[in-house]
This record gives C-alpha cells, sequence and structure tokens, in this order.
C-alpha cells in the first residue's frame, strides 16, 4: 500500500513557476504555448510570466467586485525583490495555465468534429465532452479576469486527424494529460474558490479520460489506486507537439 | 475590509489553507463566501454562471479538522470497498466482476492509506461500520455501483476545498481522481453519459451522510 504523502517529490520544490524560472527550455516552451515567441501576440504572456518570477512587469490593479469588495488573490506571492525566491506560482499563472490547456482542449473537439470522421454516439460524446471544454475556458477566463490578468492569446493548434481510432486514442491521451495538470497544481492553488473551481474541472477531465480509455481499449484507471499528478514541465513537453510555434 | 495580502508570509503547510480567512464572518457569511459572491454577480454577467453553485456548495461546509475530514473520507471508502467485495462475490458477467474486483482494491488501497493518514494525525480509526446493501442482480449492483461512485466524488470534492494540509489535499486529488474514472467507467457500461455535466458538482456532507446512511448499519 503507498502511504498518505503520497506526493512526487517535485511537488512541494518550489512551484511550476519556479521551475520554469530555473529552466530556459522550458520558460520558451511556456511562452511559446501560450502564443508568445513572434510578434505582441506573446506580450501578456510573457509579462505575466516576468511578473511571476520577480523580474518586472506591472501589479495587475485588482478588480472590483460587483459589490465593491476587492477581489484579491488571497496569499498572493510576494512581488519579490531580486534574487527572492520563489515560493510557488500565483493562482492567476496557475489559472492561465489551466485556461491554456483548455483552450487546446477545445480547440481538439472543435477539429474533431469538423474533421467528419465521426458519426452518432461518438459524435455525440465527443461533441459533449468538446462543450464541456469550452465551458470550462469560459469559466477560467472569468476567474483570470477576476484576478486582474487579461487573459493570453489563444494557444495555436495542430492535431494528427487520421482515422477515428487514432483520434480517440489522442483525445484520450490529451484528457489524461488534462487530469494530470490539474492535480498537479491543485496543491498549490492559495484561494479556496479557486481550488474548489479547479476540483470540479478535474473531475471532469477524469471522468473524459477514463471513457475514452475505456473505449480505446485501455484500463480507465491507468495509474491504479492513486491518479498520478504532472508538472507544468511534464505537461508542456507533453502537450508541445500539439502548438504551432 | 483588510486584503487579503495581509497574509502575504513564507508558504508554508500550516498557513496555506489560510482558514482562518474562511473563518471570518462578514454579514453572517463567511469571508470565502462574501468575496465569491461578488466575483460571482460579476460573472454571472460574463456568462460564466455554471460554475458558480458548485463553488458556493462547496464552501458552504464549514468546520471539520483535517482528521474528520480524513476520518468521513475513510468510512466512504470502507463502504466502497465493502460493496464491492460483496459484488464480486455474486453471478456477475466477467466484465462486471473484473471491475468490482479492480475498483475494490482501488478502493481497500484508499481505506489502508486514509487510516495510515489518521494515524499520523494521531487520530485512531474509528471501528468499520457494518453494512448492507440491496440488490443482488447485476442491473442493480451496477446503478448502485455508479451511485456510490458519484456520490465519491462529490463528497472529496465538497471537503476537498477545507483541507489544511497541502499532503493531505495531494492525495484526495489523487483518490478523488479515481473515484470519478470509476463513475465514468461504470456508467459507459451502463449506457450513461461518462460525464453528465462540465462542472463536478460537491456534496455537503450532511447530504453524503443522508445519501450513504441506509447503507450504514451501526
Amino acid at each position: 500500500m503507498q502511504t498518505s504523502i503520497n506526493v512526487p517529490a517535485t511537488r512541494h520544490e518550489g512551484g511550476a513557476l519556479e521551475e520554469l524560472a530555473h529552466d530556459h527550455t522550458s520558460r520558451k516552451r511556456f511562452v511559446r504555448m501560450v502564443g508568445g515567441g513572434g510578434g505582441g501576440g506573446g506580450a501578456a504572456a510573457l509579462s505575466l510570466l516576468l511578473a511571476a518570477c520577480g523580474g518586472g512587469g506591472d501589479e495587475p490593479e485588482p478588480q472590483q467586485g460587483a459589490d465593491g469588495s476587492k477581489i484579491t488573490e488571497s496569499e498572493g506571492t510576494a512581488p519579490g525583490g531580486p534574487g527572492q525566491a520563489q515560493e510557488s506560482s500565483t493562482d492567476a499563472e496557475i489559472v492561465a495555465y489551466a485556461l491554456a490547456l483548455e483552450q487546446l482542449e477545445t480547440d481538439f473537439y472543435r477539429k474533431v468534429i469538423d474533421s467528419d470522421l465521426f458519426r452518432g454516439r461518438e459524435l455525440d460524446m465527443l461533441k459533449r465532452f468538446g462543450e464541456h471544454e469550452a465551458e470550462h475556458v469560459q469559466a477560467l477566463t472569468s476567474t483570470l479576469r477576476k484576478l486582474g490578468r487579461q487573459p493570453p492569446p489563444e494557444p495555436r493548434t495542430k492535431f494528427p486527424l487520421d482515422s477515428p481510432d487514432s483520434v480517440l486514442r489522442l483525445a484520450a491521451r490529451v484528457e489524461n494529460i488534462g487530469a494530470a495538470a490539474y492535480l498537479g497544481q491543485a496543491a498549490n492553488i492559495k484561494s479556496r474558490e479557486i481550488l474548489a473551481a479547479a476540483l470540479s474541472i478535474h473531475a471532469v477531465e477524469a471522468r473524459h479520460a477514463a471513457a475514452l480509455n475505456a473505449l480505446t481499449g485501455k484500463s480507465a484507471t491507468p495509474d491504479g489506486s492513486f491518479a498520478l499528478p504532472m508538472t507544468m514541465n511534464e505537461v508542456l513537453a507533453q502537450v508541445q507537439p500539439f502548438i504551432v510555434t | 475590509m483588510t486584503s487579503l495580502r495581509e497574509t502575504e508570509r513564507p508558504v508554508t503547510h500550516a498557513n496555506l489553507a489560510a482558514p482562518e480567512l474562511a473563518a471570518v464572518d462578514v454579514g453572517g457569511m463567511t469571508r470565502g463566501a462574501f468575496i465569491l459572491r461578488g466575483a460571482l454577480a460579476a460573472g454571472a454577467v460574463a456568462g460564466v454562471g455554471a460554475v458558480t453553485p458548485f463553488v458556493d456548495r462547496a464552501l458552504a461546509q464549514t468546520g471539520g479538522s483535517d482528521a474528520e475530514i480524513v476520518s468521513f473520507a475513510l468510512t466512504l471508502e470502507q463502504l466502497e470497498a465493502e460493496f464491492y467485495r460483496r459484488a464480486a462475490r455474486l453471478p456477475l458477467s466477467a466484465e462486471a466482476k473484473e471491475l468490482a474486483r479492480s475498483f475494490g482494491r482501488h478502493e481497500q488501497d484508499h481505506a489502508e492509506t486514509l487510516t495510515a493518514t489518521l494515524s499520523k494525525l494521531g487520530t485512531k480509526a474509528r471501528d468499520k461500520p457494518r453494512f448492507s446493501f440491496p440488490g443482488r442482480s447485476e442491473t442493480q449492483v451496477l446503478r448502485l455501483a455508479q451511485t456510490l461512485e458519484d456520490t465519491g466524488v462529490a463528497a472529496y470534492n465538497g471537503a476537498a476545498p477545507r483541507i489544511k494540509s497541502r499532503d493531505i489535499l495531494a492525495t484526495a486529488g489523487q483518490i478523488v481522481q479515481v473515484e470519478g474514472r470509476h463513475a465514468a467507467a461504470i456508467r459507459l457500461l451502463r449506457d450513461q453519459r461518462p460525464a453528465p455535466r462540465a462542472f463536478e458538482r460537491p456534496l455537503q456532507a450532511p447530504e453524503v451522510t443522508a445519501a450513504i446512511s441506509r447503507f450504514i448499519k451501526g
């Protein structure tokens, strides 16, 4: 049996953003993933990243809630002077990361449905899953705005859509990554509100993943009794082939 | 209202969950709910109302130490483990039998992990309750399996935001994902939608208790 402290070693060794801050390749990949790397498109993502790494970028103005209350991140990461170690990713960074993944998934399902490879019940299921991802995008976009951040531009995607079988396997892969990505960040989220929202999305990604696994002849629970999380770097490496750079 | 940023300080397991924030009462609501209310009012305009009732429900639960939450989760896991143990002995199809064996093993692992967690928290696990489940047919067993798994997901999602220990939260996340996967697999087998909604709906502890109490015989 496993112990109760069932957390990979990477989990608490600084946040995902610290990971990025110390890994030039990942940082470039992240910026590229959220639409940067050229032109002005990546400016928002870049400034987000820089602010997170304590190397510049303006602190966003907290927005006013409808009742006039200030909406700020609870325990937002300290602005951090030069050389100050970053404790962990802020909630805004985690939400931006989740948003990029959901946009990628939404785009994937849109292309799958447009591909005309599916009919009947499979098509219905894929459409429904795509609608779920689109709702996640909406919710996360709104959350990011509440945190005073502009959503970064959508990543441009490319997926090999060859045959129904290969597309279902790809869908399973994408959903399993999504579930592992949420799991990898859950314990890093500071705001209970955002944590509750992330968990409510996480379980839906898990359901998608399990259904697609089962439909493609794989185990619904490939990790066994305890699902395994993925770090931001691991996720970025996995989804990089789907991002147009 | 003081800024939440007053809590800026080194991030440790002890302060990360910031339970004290949620406990601050603002006009009859917890601070968490109050802040959320504002966010949601604004969010509704943007058309993201869908997520809000669920988040609201998750946060409506107050109190509960980590040991209490883990203890509650342990009861759920024991119930699921016992359910599958008995189901695996029934004359089911090979597919349903294999599912009962496999999922039952997962639930047993969860129960053992949570028992160990409780002991680390200095709390002895309560005696396992006696359980009773209706139905012996495959249809009845799978229907009940779906109910139990869906309830399990909702219970974890309802309780997890209140967990103070980051390690326990991470473990709860690992478990709830598996519960969600079980629920989807069983739903698929029953010709139901594996993911009936875009946002998982959390349940409060009293609602979970109401849903499962009929299976507990003391």
